[in-house]
């Protein structure tokens, strides 16, 4: 992946008729056609849809209208995006033959920005996993070495944009499900601000931590989808109500204060922990003030988000009952049919995550667990806020290492949950992560660097991670 | 039927009433808001349509849909809570868990503990009070219709599910337990519902389902301070239903305290066609509804001015319209009076008593007229100009017309939609007996009757009446019954 392949040249080079939409469109569908097969990045490729929508955008360039932002640029989408006519399953069973009827907020953002749709791609089942490996129709291979899973859940779309098939994609982070898949695979993945990004459209999996947000070859890709997608929609409560952030790239990091923070680098493979603090060096050589900072109330985040967690999405999952759409297994009333479709639609982790988020709420155990996990939620921010007197953005690990065996943990939840220790925190705050690549560990894969920021200081958190880009290079 | 009378048919039963036991009832009346959309999306709240034309992402539950609260139920919900007394708070939604195939998500949006509106009372047309618990906003559900084997729920083949009504904005209101009869209970349930149809936030449909109760019942040995245990009825499709349902589930607690046994706390269904109640589930099979914050809704936290916006907007309340109407017949009322106060208001026809009687007519004769004559079709008489009722109210008064006449002519003006009831009196040929006529016909049937009128004469009232029949089949009705008798008295004690 190069920079003259990123979105941003792209979309340039369309808008000045040096290039067609219809041949970048198509130059991206052989690179699928040829190399996915092994990948297994995508569900479903809507080739069809793709270059309808580039002639499209070919004809309103022809015509001297601009298609926008990114014109002709092709896009991929977790498949937990709702595209309307076109399969959008979760990597789940129990959504088989679902065709939504209608855009996500994003989706319809990004089409009127002149993106392709090329497809939809993979992910673990109803975004609950850190590998891709929980997609119920096949696991997703690396592309930087195929024996690695990419991360997950977004693997799907990481490995999209890491094997070069689309500059950009979407994902969704819950806990660190956008920037763990990028760091694994070598893309930029941000986590907006919760709110930034409408949900609209967004299949749920922990409605309060759900972010949508971009992966991409570079963080000047990641700034613009920012711009495309973000901003006030009406049809999502929690939407924040302002604009889009405007990023300046070049803002540099002079005179920016980052603390480096100990909880997000003691913890993590000494390989990784030194790519981290080389990424702190290369701030502070850019002006910045890096100093150690240490937020305790860290430790407690993975603990509370698995609470949270699947205690949401024990009840966002509960509509998948076989009444309505996707799959149905007939029982003998409507309480066995439930039950069928369920236990022949859901896949274990799924399943696992339903009962402890049931388990979590109810009644005699809500105080201990669901309000307990609610009350760290409160003091997590408040040691954030306290830390953010200090520092304008603060620096880790996005993983405790580099991407794993695929097989090698799916039979360890435990060890598989704790892939995503650096980046919950984030989502519990609801603030702005993202994750850059700077260099590799010791087995020469991907390490990312990870940047936080507090709520809508997107443009901060942007131009800190451009320094890092560049630096990195 | 007198204000606070027993409102149900009489019933049957040796029930509470009879022995020392005291019926204890709360009740949780579920209101449609008759907003133009559902509570969390554009679609329309109508119902009767075409199954599941209605629906949209949001009211089906698909994946992704989001709730965006409708601000017309919360101006709606906030209206109830004024005609109530009950305070408005910030309020937040949680979702409420549990499988059911007519609910969408599988969970409803509902407010649980910090509701908009709290605390308030009813004050009822028999005097008492009931207080109120909390008014709260929820979703309605989708509406299921078992299929086969008579549509009974336990027979059924299969069972259909509309999604028109899924979404659509309820208020729920709950009551203090402080009913203490069937009676009582149904007399708030109408109460109640007169003042949600005066709010503009509900028609007061309950044969459509807008309006829907379910009533907590239990009973006590009369002195006794605590509470018995008590069992939730449900499927209590009219006030008639409710009364009958309370009456009947009251009677059964009754006697299984009497002979010995305890009351488990359950709910059950009535039984219309039976007239019984029938255990549905107890309190160890209900359901753990695991309520938690909605993380789709922002807490609602309507500013003092939209609170005052929609409190001014709300009419004048049931109670205040019979207050209006007592007020101007004074304090020398008779029940039968009251009754038609009653009747008036009821029937939305308070107001036009009330122009009637500022354009001079009799309130007493205007509340008769109006609560019998008018009564027969309200549309039409809403139709009629009041100063036109007026006019014929005063000329029945004054005896120009009598009350026979006055009905006829009454009958014209509703068709019309008023006129002068003068000129339709002369058209028809009412011509307004002059006093001395009048005397000269009374004359004439006494002459005629001797015999009647010595026994008259001697101080047997009950002859008044023969003479006042004589009297109206000579002048074909056009006499005045009152100026015939005031005519008799004076010539009796003339004689004497």
């Amino acid at each position: 992946m190069t920079s003259g392949r990123s979105a941003a040249a792209l979309a340039a080079a369309v808008r000045a008729q040096e290039r067609r939409a219809a041949d970048v469109v198509e130059e991206a569908l052989a690179a699928i056609t040829a190399g996915d097969g092994e990948l297994g990045a995508f569900l479903h490729v809507a080739a069809e849809e793709a270059r309808a929508a580039a002639e499209a955008v070919d004809r309103a360039v022809a015509d001297g209208r601009d298609p926008g932002p990114l014109a002709g640029v092709p896009v991929a989408l977790k498949d937990n995006l709702c595209t309307r006519g076109m399969p959008t399953t979760c990597a789940s069973r129990i959504l088989d033959g679902w065709r939504p009827p209608y855009d996500a907020t994003v989706v319809t953002r990004l089409r009127a920005a002149g993106a392709v749709i090329v497809g939809k791609t993979n992910m673990d089942e109803f975004a609950m996993g850190s590998s891709t490996e929980n997609s119920a129709i096949r696991p997703t291979r690396n592309p930087r070495d195929s024996s690695r899973v990419p991360g997950g859940s977004s693997g799907g779309s990481a490995a999209a944009v890491a094997a070069g098939f689309v500059p950009v994609a979407l994902g969704s982070d819950t806990g660190g499900s956008i920037r763990q898949p990028a760091a694994f695979c070598g893309t930029v993945g941000l986590k907006p601000t919760y709110g930034a990004v409408s949900r609209y459209g967004l299949v749920a999996f922990a409605s309060s931590l759900d972010q949508i947000g971009p992966l991409t070859a570079t963080v000047a890709d990641a700034a613009t989808m920012l711009e495309v997608i973000g901003g006030h929609d009406p049809a999502d409560s929690t939407s924040i109500d302002r604009p889009a952030p405007r990023p300046a790239l070049d803002a540099g990091a002079d005179g920016l204060r980052v603390g480096l923070c100990r909880e997000l680098v003691d913890g993590v493979a000494a390989d990784v922990a030194r790519q981290v603090r080389a990424a702190a060096d290369a701030l502070a050589a850019a002006g910045a003030r890096v100093e150690e900072v240490s937020i305790p109330e860290l430790g407690w985040c993975l603990s509370a988000y698995y609470l949270l967690a699947p205690a949401e999405a024990s009840s966002n999952l509960a509509r998948y009952d076989g009444v309505r759409y996707g799959l149905r297994k007939d029982g003998d009333d409507v309480a066995a049919m439930n039950v069928a479709t369920r236990t022949a639609g859901f896949g274990p982790e799924v399943k696992r995550r339903i009962m402890l988020g049931t388990y979590a709420l109810s009644a005699g155990y809500y105080d201990a667990y669901y309000a307990q996990g609610q009350k760290v939620r409160t003091r997590v921010i408040e040691a954030f806020d306290r830390a953010y007197r200090g520092v304008d953005l603060l620096l880790g690990a996005t993983t405790p290492s580099t991407a794993f065996r695929l097989g090698e943990r799916v039979d360890d939840p435990l060890a598989m949950y704790l892939s995503d220790v650096c980046t919950v925190p984030s989502n519990l705050a609801g603030h702005p992560a993202i994750s850059v690549p700077f260099g590799t560990g010791d087995d020469g894969l991907p390490v990312g660097a990870q940047l936080l920021a507090p709520a809508l200081e997107e443009p901060r958190l942007l131009a800190a991670a451009a320094v890092l880009e560049a630096a990195a290079r | 039927m007198s204000p606070g009378a027993p409102a149900g048919p009489a019933s049957d039963l040796v029930g509470p009433a009879a022995s020392d036991w005291e019926t204890v009832v709360g009740l949780e009346v579920h209101c449609e808001l008759k907003t133009v959309t559902k509570l969390f999306c554009g679609c329309p709240n109508s119902f009767g349509d075409e199954p599941d034309t209605n629906v949209c992402p949001v009211c089906l539950g698909l994946p992704g849909s989001l709730p965006v609260l409708n601000e017309q139920a919360v101006e709606l919900a906030m209206r109830i809570g004024a005609a109530l007394q009950a305070e408005v708070r910030p309020s937040t939604f949680h979702r409420k868990n549990y499988f059911y195939p007519d609910m969408p998500k599988d969970y409803q949006i509902s407010q649980y503990d910090e509701p908009i509106n709290v605390g308030g009372w009813l004050d009822l047309p028999d005097g008492s009070r009931v207080g109120i618990v909390r008014a709260h906003l929820e979703e309605d559900t989708g509406k299921t219709t078992h299929q086969g084997a008579g549509g009974r729920i336990h027979s059924a083949d299969y069972a259909l599910v509309d999604y028109n009504r899924a979404g659509v904005p309820l208020v729920e209101i709950v009551s203090e337990p402080d009913i203490r009869s069937a009676a009582q209970a149904r007399t708030y349930a109408a109460e109640l519902r007169a003042v949600l149809v005066a709010t503009g936030a509900s028609d007061g449909r309950m044969e459509e389902g807008s309006l829907r109760v379910d009533a907590n019942v239990s009973v006590r040995r009369v002195g006794e301070q605590r509470f018995g245990t008590r069992c939730e009825i449900k499927n209590l499709n009219s006030l008639r239903s409710l009364a009958r349902a309370v009456e009947h589930e009251a009677a059964r607690q009754v006697a299984v305290l009497e002979a010995g046994g305890a009351v488990v706390q359950e709910t059950r269904h009535w039984d219309e066609e039976a007239g019984r109640t029938i255990a549905m589930r107890s309190k160890e099979e209900a359901f753990d509804y695991r309520y938690f914050q909605e993380p789709d809704l922002v807490p609602l936290a309507p500013d003092a001015a939209w609170q005052e916006r929609a409190a001014a907007s709300i009419g004048l309340l049931p109670a205040a319209r019979r207050h209006r109407l007592l007020a101007l017949l004074g304090q020398d009322r008779t029940g039968a009076q009251e009754d038609q106060v009653q009747s008036v208001v009821d029937q939305g026809l308070d107001d036009f008593v009330v122009a009637a009687v500022s354009a001079g007519s009799p309130a007493p004769l205007a509340l008769v007229r109006a609560s019998n004559e008018l009564a027969a079709d309200v549309g039409a008489a809403q139709r009629l100009e009041p100063s036109s009722f007026a006019a014929l109210c005063k000329l029945e008064a004054s005896g120009e017309l009598t009350a026979t006449q006055a009905k006829a002519v009454l009958a014209e003006l509703v068709e019309a939609g008023g006129g002068d009831p003068a000129a339709v009196a002369r058209s028809k040929g009412f011509e307004a007996m002059s006093a001395d006529s009048l005397a000269g016909v009374v004359a004439q049937v006494v002459e005629a009757n001797p015999d009647e009128w010595r026994r008259y004469a001697a101080g047997d009232d009950k002859l008044a009446g023969f003479f006042t029949g004589q009297v109206m089949k000579v002048t074909g009705g056009k006499a005045d019954g009152k100026a015939v008798a005031a005519e008799l008295r004076g010539r009796r004690e003339q004689q004497a």
